[in-house]
């Protein structure tokens, strides 16, 4: 076994470690076993790191041509983003729903060909690893919201119908998850913006125009215009808790379609070969 | 040695029975004395409180003890025994012992869990040790007693949920806003159940208050309890959007707020969300206000759901204590039964004996001259030597179990010997219960 690979399971192993602890936490009203949890999460964030630093050496320059190293990426994304949220907001509930889905991308990552690759010369500039890091980051946060959306909702329904389940004890306030939900949007869409122009930027560098309307750019901006209009209602109109909770998911599944659909379903440009992602 | 319970709590008897068998708390030297002074009772503790009267004792006879209890109890109060009859109850034994453990951790409660009770058995307790009727055994079973009662409260969720409608609905409200302390409620109308929640609202950080009554100087009166401001009936509605937590309770036949008004004020908010409480028979909030999105409305009858949910959850979490009382009785037990005189002694022999064997074993491997009579003869001398020794101790542990210190010499023996807890000889002393 590699050393990359080794590192890759480790990490797997340490999600999987703090996914238990926060479950714990939990469904075993322990909160001592969320606040381990984090500091399991942690170690697993660095040693992930670790993993992408040794792929770096290998395969030089970016490592995330394929969907192994993508989803891996995402995953890391996706608990940074949930360790910064939770110095701010101390969600342990919400790391019962952002470790698994961490598991859940690793697990995915690594039922994918593992593949280091000699770099197609095309993704070679450093405009590549921005474009990613941007839009990986952006999904992470979009992710989040689209949690705390979630919370939101059933905390919503638990309160308006009056009837309460064992979760109720555990979600925090209504104005702290709407809080999330918009610290989430104002990081994430930025962030989106700036994966969508250095892709464009990148893309001109590459084929000579800036946007092809290659599917995955269509749907991008799709995307793009929904979580905009949500923002806009929000900083304009007041718009808060359900209907920003109702959109932030909408939005997600559409961001998922994006991410995965286009790929599975509509090729283009991003799909380089048979095993790359983009 | 058994422990022994007799008494009547709301359970067994109406507050009629209650109060008539009650002490005062200013004169319990009077009733402690003389129930230690009771030919078979041995220590003596008095819990007296609104919902309960208890005695606790211990006795070496558990029938004559508790004969003698409930005399005591009907002679004191000047009753006759068949007016305390069917009310009282009684135990002896592992069933007292997890009587008390039940009632101190507040299992035996009208409202589980309520943390009075741990404190009255305190305040009760403190009494006994004051005239000195506490002795070995209450002394070490009430503090028993009291670290099983925090040890249910810190490991079982019993405590954890708001079981009165105030409560619930401050409650209610954390669950909606993150913080109060930046938070608006008005009183609509003045009954006493909304003043109840207003005042729970203020002790959680809420600090500004609005009231509007009909009568405007009695909404003037009810401001300046709560340091708040008063707004005239008539345009109450107006000061609306600026509140974010509605307490009403007014006499009126209709609704005084409309689902309609509400949704303006929704839009005037930007619609951050409202908590809407509506303790008001016939009921002063629109019920479809509910439906409107950012506003939780709660009526009484929400309220009481919520109160007995939150009873239902905390009975689940006694069975939890159940159990953890079941562990703490084995252990107490243990102890107990190391003050039993014929253990003890067998236990003091058998220690001195395994001395005995040892050194005489170190002896005779050095003296490798010694013939098989020599041998037998310095045997016969040490185990004289040891039986000498036992002789009048163990008289006086005999003698001492009939009289009421026999237990201080047993713990004395045990102690001043190192005898382990458990009478069959445990490797090592366990430290149970020793706090």
């Amino acid at each position: 076994m590699s050393a990359i690979t080794l590192l890759f399971y480790l990490t797997l192993l340490v999600y999987l470690g703090a996914t238990v602890l926060y479950f714990v936490g939990m469904l075993g009203k322990r909160p001592a076993a969320g606040r381990v949890g984090r500091w399991v999460l942690v170690a697993g964030a660095l040693l992930h790191a670790g993993s992408f630093a040794v792929r770096h050496s290998t395969a030089g320059g970016t490592p995330v041509t394929s969907l192994h190293e993508s989803l891996s990426f995402f995953a890391w994304c996706l608990v940074l983003l949930f360790l910064l949220l939770d110095l701010r907001f101390r969600l342990a509930v919400m790391g019962a729903f952002a470790s698994p889905l961490a598991v859940l991308l690793m697990v995915g990552s690594a039922l994918s060909p593992d593949v280091v690759m000699e770099l197609n010369p095309m993704l070679k500039s450093w405009l590549f690893p921005v474009h990613i890091a941007f839009a990986f980051l952006g999904n992470a946060a979009f992710a989040l919201s689209f949690g705390a959306g979630l919370m939101y909702l059933i905390q919503d329904r638990m309160l308006k119908s009056k009837r309460f389940t064992g979760i109720y004890q555990l979600l925090p306030s209504l104005d702290t998850l709407d809080k999330v939900n918009y610290t989430c949007l104002s990081v994430g869409f930025p962030l989106m913006t700036l994966g969508i122009i250095s892709g464009a930027v990148w893309g001109n560098t590459v084929w000579g125009s800036y946007w092809s309307w290659d599917p995955k750019q269509t749907w991008a901006l799709i995307t793009w215009f929904l979580y905009a209009a949500l923002l806009h209602g929000r900083l304009t109109v007041g718009w808060r808790g359900r209907k920003a909770a109702i959109f932030s998911i909408i939005g997600f599944i559409f961001l998922l379609f994006t991410f995965l659909g286009v790929n599975l379903l509509l090729g283009g440009q991003h799909t380089f070969e048979a095993f790359a992602l983009f | 040695m058994n422990i022994l319970v007799v008494g009547l709590s709301h359970k067994t008897a109406p507050v009629e029975i209650r109060e008539k068998v009650a002490f005062p708390p200013t004169e319990m030297a009077a009733p402690l004395e003389q129930m230690l002074a009771l030919p078979a009772i041995n220590e003596a503790v008095i819990v007296s409180t609104c919902n309960r009267v208890e005695l606790y004792a211990t006795s070496r006879n558990v029938a004559a003890g508790i004969t003698e209890l409930k005399q005591f109890l009907c002679a004191y109060h000047q009753l006759k025994p068949a007016d305390l009859e069917g009310h009282l109850y009684d135990y002896a034994g592992e069933e007292a012992i997890r009587h008390v453990l039940r009632v101190s951790a507040s299992l035996d409660s009208m409202v589980i869990g309520e943390p009075q009770i741990l404190g009255q058995i305190k305040t009760a307790y403190g009494y006994a040790s004051e005239h000195k009727t506490a002795g070995l055994i209450l002394n070490r079973f009430l503090h028993k007693a009291f670290s099983v009662a925090k040890r249910v409260r810190t490991e079982t969720a019993i405590a954890s949920s708001a079981v009165s409608v105030s409560f619930a609905a401050v409650e209610l409200a954390r669950k909606i806003f993150d913080t109060l302390e930046d938070k608006t409620v008005m009183l609509i109308g003045a009954g006493e159940m909304c003043e109840l929640a207003a005042r729970h609202f203020v002790n959680n950080g809420v600090a500004k208050v609005l009231v509007t009554n009909r009568t405007f100087a009695r909404a003037e009166k009810l401001a300046d309890e709560f340091d708040g401001t008063a707004v005239s009936f008539e345009n109450f509605r107006e000061q609306l959007h600026r509140v974010d937590i509605v307490l009403s309770s007014t006499g009126a036949p209709d609704y005084v707020l409309e689902a309609k008004k509400l949704k303006e004020v929704c839009k005037l908010r930007r619609h951050k969300p409202m908590f809407l409480i509506d303790i008001a028979v016939p009921r002063d909030i629109d019920p479809l206000a509910n439906k409107i999105d950012g506003i939780y409305l709660y009526d009484v009858d929400d309220l009481q759901g919520v109160v007995q949910a939150n009873l239902k959850e905390r009975q689940k979490e006694a069975a939890k204590a159940e159990a953890i009382i079941n562990e703490e009785i084995v252990q107490f037990q243990r102890w107990m039964a190391t003050l039993e005189v014929k253990p003890t002694i067998v236990a003091l022999r058998q220690q001195l004996d395994s001395v005995r064997k040892a050194e005489l074993e170190k002896t005779f491997s050095n003296l490798n001259g010694l013939g098989k009579k020599e041998r037998k003869a310095v045997e016969a001398m040490t185990n004289a030597i040891v039986n000498k020794i036992l002789h009048h101790p163990t008289n006086i542990l005999k003698e001492a179990q009939n009289g009421s210190d026999g237990d201080f010499y047993i713990d004395a023996v045990r102690r001043l010997f190192n005898l382990s807890d458990t009478t069959e000889q445990a490797p090592q002393a366990s430290d149970s219960g020793e706090n």
